[in-house]
């Protein structure tokens, strides 16, 4: 009990003065999940769409692995992109292990599939939903999942949260490729891991707490953002 | 598709910072707070940004074997030579030493604060059958510790559940010895800057068996053409040069010195 | 310019779904203006003759023909579901949809949603999300949406299920204005009296064939067939 007060503390500490560490490993924790989150969405949201709308031979096949990709571990994840980055590895002249860009890369494949499938499943209902009117107003393929999508918006941001989530509070994959160093790939789940493996639990929950306090603050300034929208209340 | 991200990829990739080096070193090494010292006069000193990948010792040389670093900076004899001698280091240069120290709970059932030597006092843990934490992670600590079991003639994996092989780092295995009260053998910086003590006491040290020798072998280039072999050179100058000499021998935790330098220019 | 009403023929239409035949032969022609009432017994293929017309179910065999290309067909018709398909949005944007997805100008829709908003009296509520509107309402607002294209031909599947008897006349006089400005109305309806009122001509289906094609007052003064009759007396009829 001593010690999660302690960290409260502690983080209050780091925040209030600012640490330039702790400011840092905080950009670089945002920068590679949004990056992150931008790229898997992009792959992910028009994926999902087209798997709710299209029927095409091997579609239950790619749902059935998109699925069991989600639950896909972040270590192995990790490793599978550590053999492939490294510089004897087939893409190791790119030179991309440990760096963020490796670590960006890493979570794209591990959120892809998770907001892949969310939106999957809620385009499937939205489809069953609208598909007589669509279908009835002679629509083009472009403006039925246009329509899909921007209707079905709100489910979509929460697809992407959750993938925010996964990605800001992953550790395995991005310690085996990014490598946790300092001032370079160090984020602030890796840090914690250090943190924790010195017996440092103070700055380690304090640490914690920021990144709770950050994913909160990302989650509300998404809700507050599609709040503005005058129709957006769905 | 494959193309555009391909080009982003290779955009993002050759971003160039200033000058940088990365040397994979081990998380004794790291946890000693050495590097905290060390980094900072190495970059004002030679220019070079020294980019740590703390790991455990097979994992550097792993790293070092692929090319995924430029230098490794470790304490496993026998693995560095086996490293040097495969062609992916091209020499190994011994630059300064630390030791080990046994700990364990304060009431120390084994006795080992008394037993004179490190043999015996791992003779003595397996007798009382006392909980002992070991690394397990084919790390230099813990092939050191394994070469002492069999100095004592001893095969703990076998005899039973008051050995536990974690296949941790140094730090979480300490946690793990504080949760267990139990005894482990932990590099003397790591031990020192640990913060979650708990009821553990160092209870053993001294004995030259434990000396521990770390060693930096730059990675060869004729192997990884991309190893920057040049800033390779400058940093093993340094780190065998006298302004490293004072640092190493006059970094102290808890008024302690930790490491000895041992360098021949 | 005068429009000439479209017509529309089945030929030797038929829908098979796992190996039971659903609907057909049928060969019918509809063409002129006014009303029309499918009628007949549940499960006689009410539904799928309307979705076959328009173009939404395919046939298994035969063939559907208008009297202009299907495109052009397509775009002037409209269909109002059983069950109204409400948008996930305001029912602003509700009536605005059909007219963005012809990219009419937006002045142009500004005025036709406000026009039809009035005429289903839902003026007041068009910055409400139509899926928070009474069933009556919604059902009011499926059919402006679909007479704000100005339809040739408009479908209905049972516009007036579940409505009271207020909804129900409010969607009658607009249909029969609608039918009166010269849209073409295919309707199925379970309301015996609702057919009186409204038909000019009646397809009587069974089995999924046409048993009788007549114009309305034929239709109810004389039944060729004693299905027809048993089903106008109440009977139940297989």
């Amino acid at each position: 009990m001593n010690e999660i007060w302690a960290g409260i503390q502690a983080a209050f500490r780091l925040i209030v003065t600012l640490d330039p560490d702790l400011v840092q490993i905080t950009l670089r924790s945002l920068q590679v999940s949004l990056s992150a989150l931008v790229i898997a969405s992009a792959i992910a949201l028009p994926l999902g769409t087209w798997l709710a709308i299209r029927r095409f031979r091997f579609r239950r096949l790619t749902i059935a692995t998109l699925n069991a990709l989600m639950g896909l571990p972040p270590v192995v994840v990790g490793l599978i992109v550590y053999l492939l980055l490294s510089r004897s590895g087939p893409f190791g002249v790119l030179g991309l292990l440990f760096t963020p860009t490796a670590m960006i890369i890493a979570q794209v494949i591990i959120i892809t599939p998770l907001i892949a499938s969310i939106t999957h499943q809620a385009m499937r209902e939205l489809w069953a939903e609208y598909h007589d009117l669509l279908i009835s107003l002679n629509t083009t393929k472009r403006q039925r999942i246009w329509t899909l999508i921007r209707d079905g918006r709100r489910t979509l941001l929460t697809a992407a949260l959750a993938g925010f989530g996964r990605a800001i509070g992953e550790v395995g994959a991005i310690m085996i490729v990014g490598g946790n160093i300092d001032n370079a790939t160090r984020v602030l789940t890796t840090a914690i891991a250090l943190e924790t493996g010195k017996g440092d639990f103070t700055l380690a929950l304090g640490l914690g707490f920021v990144l709770i306090a950050l994913a909160l603050l990302v989650n509300f300034a998404i809700h507050a953002l599609s709040r503005t929208e005058r129709e957006g209340r769905w | 598709m494959i193309r555009i991200l391909t080009a982003i990829l290779i955009l993002i990739g050759v971003q160039v910072r200033a000058e940088t080096l990365r040397l994979a070193v081990t998380t004794s090494f790291h946890n000693s707070g050495l590097s905290d010292v060390l980094l900072p006069a190495i970059q004002r000193d030679t220019g070079i940004e020294v980019q740590l990948l703390v790991v455990g010792t097979g994992q550097a040389i792993r790293l070092g074997e692929a090319g995924d670093v430029d230098a490794v900076l470790v304490h496993s004899r026998k693995a560095e030579e086996a490293f040097v001698e495969g062609g992916f280091g091209t020499h190994r240069r011994e630059i300064m030493y630390n030791d080990f120290v046994f700990v364990g709970p304060s009431l120390d059932p084994a006795d080992i604060a008394n037993a004179g030597d490190a043999v015996t006092a791992l003779k003595r843990i397996a007798q009382t059958k006392a909980p002992f934490v070991s690394r397990g992670d084919d790390s230099g600590t813990h092939k050191k510790e394994l070469s002492l079991w069999a100095a004592a003639e001893l095969a703990p994996e076998q005899s039973g559940r008051w050995y536990n092989a974690v296949g941790a780092g140094m730090g979480a295995s300490l946690n793990t010895a504080s949760g267990l009260e139990a005894y482990i053998m932990a590099d003397r910086a790591s031990w020192l800057n640990f913060g979650n003590k708990q009821d553990l006491e160092l209870l053993f040290s001294g004995d030259p068996a434990l000396f521990n020798q770390y060693a930096f072998i730059p990675v060869n280039s004729a192997r990884h053409a991309h190893v920057k072999s040049d800033a390779v050179m400058r940093l093993e100058t340094w780190l065998t040069s006298p302004v490293a000499r004072e640092l190493i021998n006059g970094y102290k935790i808890a008024g302690e010195p930790l490491f000895t330098f041992n360098a021949t220019p | 310019m005068v429009k000439h009403p479209m017509s529309v023929e089945l030929e030797q239409a038929i829908i098979t779904r796992r190996g039971t035949q659903l609907l057909g032969p049928i060969d019918l022609s509809l063409s002129g203006t006014g009303f029309t009432i499918v009628l007949g017994p549940n499960g006689a293929g009410k539904t799928s003759l309307l979705k076959v017309l328009h173009g939404v179910t395919r046939l298994s065999s035969g063939r559907v023909r208008w009297s202009v290309p299907d495109k052009e067909a397509r775009e002037a018709q409209a269909y109002v579901f059983q069950k109204p398909i409400m948008l996930r949005r305001s029912v602003r944007q509700n009536l605005a949809f059909p007219l963005q997805l012809l990219n009419f100008p937006k002045a142009e829709i500004a005025e036709r949603v406000t026009h039809w908003s009035g005429r289903i009296g839902l003026e007041d509520a068009l910055n409400r999300p139509a899926t928070r509107l009474s069933g009556g309402e919604q059902q009011k607002l499926a059919l402006a949406r679909a007479l704000i294209r100005e339809p040739q031909v408009l479908f209905l599947d049972e516009p007036c299920a579940n409505l009271d008897g207020r909804s129900t006349l409010e969607i009658e006089k607009l249909l029969l204005a609608a039918s009166t400005a010269g849209t073409r109305i295919i309707m199925t309806t379970h309301d015996l009296g609702q057919a009186r009122r409204l038909a000019s001509d009646v397809v009587f289906l069974l089995n999924g064939k046409v048993r009788e094609q007549a114009t309305a007052q034929d239709f109810f003064s004389a039944q060729q067939t004693e299905e027809a009759q048993a089903f106008l007396n109440g009977d139940i009829i297989e």
